[in-house]
């Protein structure tokens, strides 16, 4: 278990650098100049040159991407060229607001797509069933923007239950955290259904039914603990596909989450904020997939560590 | 006219007021009288104004930073404005440059000394006084290095700059205090765009003690002489203003409070505007949305449309062929449709014919431009040795309308036989490869063109159309460069005399009307502003599309829903 642990957090660190060093190439390989960025037009090749020397611009890739790692082993993110603080405090600052919607979408989804994956698992076969698929398809599909725009102007333009976006109460929570949990609950659902057949199938389901256990003891009490268990311990690998959905739905909803922040950095090609958010999400990533694959033999004893 | 009385001013306010548009009018011909002096009178406060109230004004981006040192963006410029003032500044609404926290000035009569005498009693948000120590603290500021400031450039011309670029001295020599209320400039040459120099943010006065104690996040706790104060910076959520009580300008600002929300699409900020939660959509009319507005009466009845320091080209690189040949750069210029290009954007621009944008000082009215001729153009092509055309490349950024517009030009010069690929690409690449000598035949300016920076003629030149742009990395993507033009240039911004400013405008009409002869560029439109507000906004129209704050002028705009 040490071991096995071990060699993962080793894993780990190796794909975080990777990451790290492919992000910092990618970006150096871009043609926007950071340093003409913050000198302006009006700048003379004096005063851009100064910039860069100050800034380090000036050094070979390898000495760049060095003074990089180390710096990052202190915490320290760089500094943003556009917004010129700290990036470490931008991202500190949106963090709690991403992680909020991150609860909310996980709570969504898990509500919305196990309710569609027990009731198609139970009425199997039947129109429910396939009108329940056709529906989870639909919620994996959709895009978020586009889902996003619809709730909001449904729930919040014309109905008028939900503020327009922005943040601070649970009712600004609701759409965002919907709109996220709309394409999780489609990929619960499915696996959800499949989990729910599996156990449906199994001999103690036969002897359950056999000394007359009521339908509903049955499905709440003996089935749905077990089919449920592999579907949550899903949940650390959910995190890759929400961190790539905060970017737009933040967007979307004015939610001031990591993901806004990744938009405005990208399209003002603010370098540092990019690199940041990117480190931060593929951090986020690694350690869910780390923690889903050192729950699941504790929740599933057929899953052995190796 | 320094500080009168409050019951005197009161008095005169109203009358003043009535008799707004004449009294501008007035202060230019006092200038005139005095010749290269000038005092300023105080501006008439609206009567109608109503002290007090809040509005909420929305934003996609979060504030980069309220450095006046730093922020070069326009979403913070006004904003920035708002919290700090400079020796010079604009009449609201307007391009007519008057004193700001200088309350006369001097210019010597070679035009390279000017001295500021400053106003008495101004007070810094922390309640100490301004006096001639931060002007000269500020501007050793913003040309040092070390600050990094994108605008140390436009101080080029005071003496001992270059000294301070190159780290070999703390500030320029050329800035002296006199006493605690006098300032001089020494300058190296007569140059006419001083004032206006004075009046962008760069030049903004900023506590010694403030920017020393916060050091690289000054930008996050900005301390001025301005009309309002940070009261609040959330990250990512808002930025709030309040009222300076002890503001030097009074009866100013009339609202106690301006929230700035971070975050919002602009799709989603009209969705509010609509439903009254908010006042100011600070990204514009979303254009998906622009047409739907503007068929409502009720909605297009709280848009206001003004003119925008701004004009989009096509630059031609004049060093490669077949652009090296005058007459090809003309036939382009009347290949373009333009009134098909301004339609394709929903009228959202005025077609130019000129490098000047109309509401700049020296556009010319009476200029011509070359007509939308195929004919015509086929012909000059012919003369060019180009009866076929020729293939050639066309730059343009990548987000909308950009391609769009590209294509429609396209178009156009497929019509007399020019074969032009679109290379649609991040504004980064488009930049780097007008900045390349050999880099693009044909760039579509859109999204990257020039606004200017202040209201002056000189500011659509020198950059872009003169020689010292025509380098590697520069903005004279025609690289253009005409010697004789670049001397007229000197000579037009060496007459400093305020008096002389309508023969200056001449003279620059007539550098830009030469520079169409030549036609490196083919001028398509000038933007236009559009902004919406809601129904309890009050104040002069002109205010809400205010030349140099942008989208509001917030220091003198008020709701009509308080008291």
């Amino acid at each position: 278990m040490i071991a096995y642990l071990g060699r993962r957090v080793i894993q780990s660190v190796l794909i975080l650098l990777g990451v790290s060093l492919i992000t910092f190439a990618l970006l150096y390989l871009l043609p926007a100049d950071p340093v003409r960025q913050i000198a302006g037009r009006s700048a003379t090749p004096e005063t851009v040159e100064s910039i860069r020397r100050q800034l380090g611009l000036d050094q070979p890739f390898v000495i760049q991407y060095w003074h990089y790692l180390v710096s990052l082993l202190s915490g320290d993110l760089g500094r943003s060229y556009i917004q010129r603080s700290e990036v470490t405090e931008l991202i500190v600052s949106r963090l709690p607001a991403s992680l909020l919607l991150m609860v909310g979408a996980i709570l969504c989804e898990l509500a919305i797509g196990l309710t569609m994956g027990l009731l198609a698992a139970v009425r199997r076969g039947t129109a429910t069933d396939q009108a329940l698929m056709v529906a989870s398809f639909v919620g994996v599909s959709a895009p978020q923007f586009v889902v996003g725009l619809l709730l909001l102007y449904v729930f919040a333009v014309r109905l008028g239950w939900f503020p327009i976006g922005g943040y601070g109460s649970w009712r600004h929570l609701v759409l965002p955290s919907l709109t996220m949990g709309i394409l999780g609950a489609g990929w619960y659902a499915r696996m959800m259904r499949s989990s729910m057949i599996d156990v449906l199938r199994q001999d103690y389901m036969r002897t359950a039914r056999a000394k007359g256990l009521a339908r509903g003891a049955i499905i709440f009490r003996h089935a749905l603990p077990n089919a449920i268990l592999p579907v949550i311990a899903m949940i650390g690998i959910d995190i890759g596909i929400f961190m790539g959905g905060i970017v737009v739905v933040e967007s979307v909803f004015g939610w001031p989450g990591i993901g806004q922040l990744a938009w405005q950095a990208i399209q003002r090609v603010d370098i540092p904020i990019i690199m940041g958010v990117t480190l931060v999400s593929a951090f986020a990533i690694v350690l869910g997939n780390l923690l889903a694959d050192t729950v699941a033999p504790f929740i599933d004893p057929r899953i052995k560590l190796r | 006219m320094k500080t009168k009385k409050e019951t005197d001013n009161n008095q005169r306010r109203e009358h003043e007021m009535k008799k707004f548009l004449t009294s501008t009018v007035a202060v230019s011909a006092l200038a005139l009288m005095l010749g290269m002096t000038s005092a300023r009178t105080e501006d008439a406060v609206d009567p109608n104004a109503k002290q007090g109230g809040a509005i909420t004004i929305t934003y996609k981006d979060d504030v980069a930073t309220l450095d006046p040192a730093i922020g070069y963006d326009w979403q913070n410029w006004s904003m920035i404005k708002s919290l700090f003032d400079g020796l010079m500044d604009y009449e609201p609404g307007t391009t007519n440059l008057r004193p700001d926290l200088a309350e006369s000035y001097e210019i010597a009569p070679d035009g390279k000394t000017f001295t500021f005498k400053l106003r008495h009693g101004v007070k810094f948000h922390n309640g100490r006084e301004m006096t001639a120590d931060d002007v000269k603290y500020s501007l050793d500021r913003v040309t040092n290095p070390k600050t990094q400031s994108p605008g140390s450039g436009f101080f080029g011309s005071i003496k001992g700059y270059d000294d301070v670029a190159a780290g070999k001295a703390e500030g320029p020599a050329g800035v002296t205090v006199v006493d605690p209320y006098t300032i001089k400039f020494e300058l190296t040459r007569p140059d006419a765009t001083f004032l206006h120099v004075m009046a962008i943010n760069f030049s903004h006065v900023v506590p010694k003690e403030e920017v020393e104690k916060y050091g690289a996040d000054f930008g996050k706790h900005p301390v001025g002489t301005g009309a309002f104060k940070l009261a609040e910076w959330t990250l990512g959520q808002r930025v709030v203003f309040e009222r300076n009580p002890d503001y030097w300008h009074k009866g100013l600002p009339h609202l106690d409070k301006i929230s700035f929300e971070i975050g919002q699409e602009p799709i989603v900020a009209l969705l509010r505007l609509q439903k009254g939660e908010i006042d100011i959509p600070g990204d514009g009319i979303p254009p998906a949305k622009f047409q739907e507005v503007m068929a409502d009466p009720e909605q297009k009845a709280r848009v206001v449309e003004g003119g925008q320091l701004h004009t989009g080209y096509i630059t031609m690189n004049t060093t490669m062929a077949p652009f090296d040949n005058v007459k090809v750069r003309q036939a382009v210029n009347m290949a373009i449709n333009k009134d098909r290009i301004v339609q394709l954007i929903n009228n959202r621009a005025v077609p130019a014919n000129q490098p000047l944008p109309p509401s700049m000082p020296g556009y010319d009215k009476e200029f011509k431009g070359y007509p939308y001729d195929v004919a015509k153009a086929k012909a000059l092509l012919a003369e060019a040795g180009h009866p076929d055309g020729f293939d050639t490349q066309l730059f343009a950024m990548n987000t909308d309308p950009n391609p769009r517009i590209a294509q429609a030009i396209q178009q156009d010069l497929a019509a007399v036989g020019i074969k032009a690929s679109i290379q649609s690409l991040a504004q980064a690449n488009v930049i780097a490869a007008g900045g390349d000598k050999a880099g693009a035949p044909m760039i579509w300016s859109g999204g990257m063109a020039w606004i200017a920076d202040f209201p002056d003629p000189s500011n659509f030149y020198g950059p872009i159309l003169g020689c010292a742009g025509a380098v590697p990395g520069g903005w004279n993507w025609s690289w253009y460069c005409n010697k004789d033009l670049d001397a007229k240039a000197a000579e037009a911004d060496s007459i400093v005399d305020p008096a002389k400013s309508g023969g200056r405008a001449k003279m620059w009409s007539a550098i830009y009307g030469k520079v169409m002869e030549d036609a490196p560029w083919a001028p398509v439109f000038n933007e236009q502003r559009f902004t919406m507000k809601s129904a309890r906004m009050g104040g002069a129209d002109n205010l809400y599309v205010d030349p140099v704050h942008i989208p509001i002028n917030y220091d003198n705009v008020y709701v009509t829903d308080v008291q």
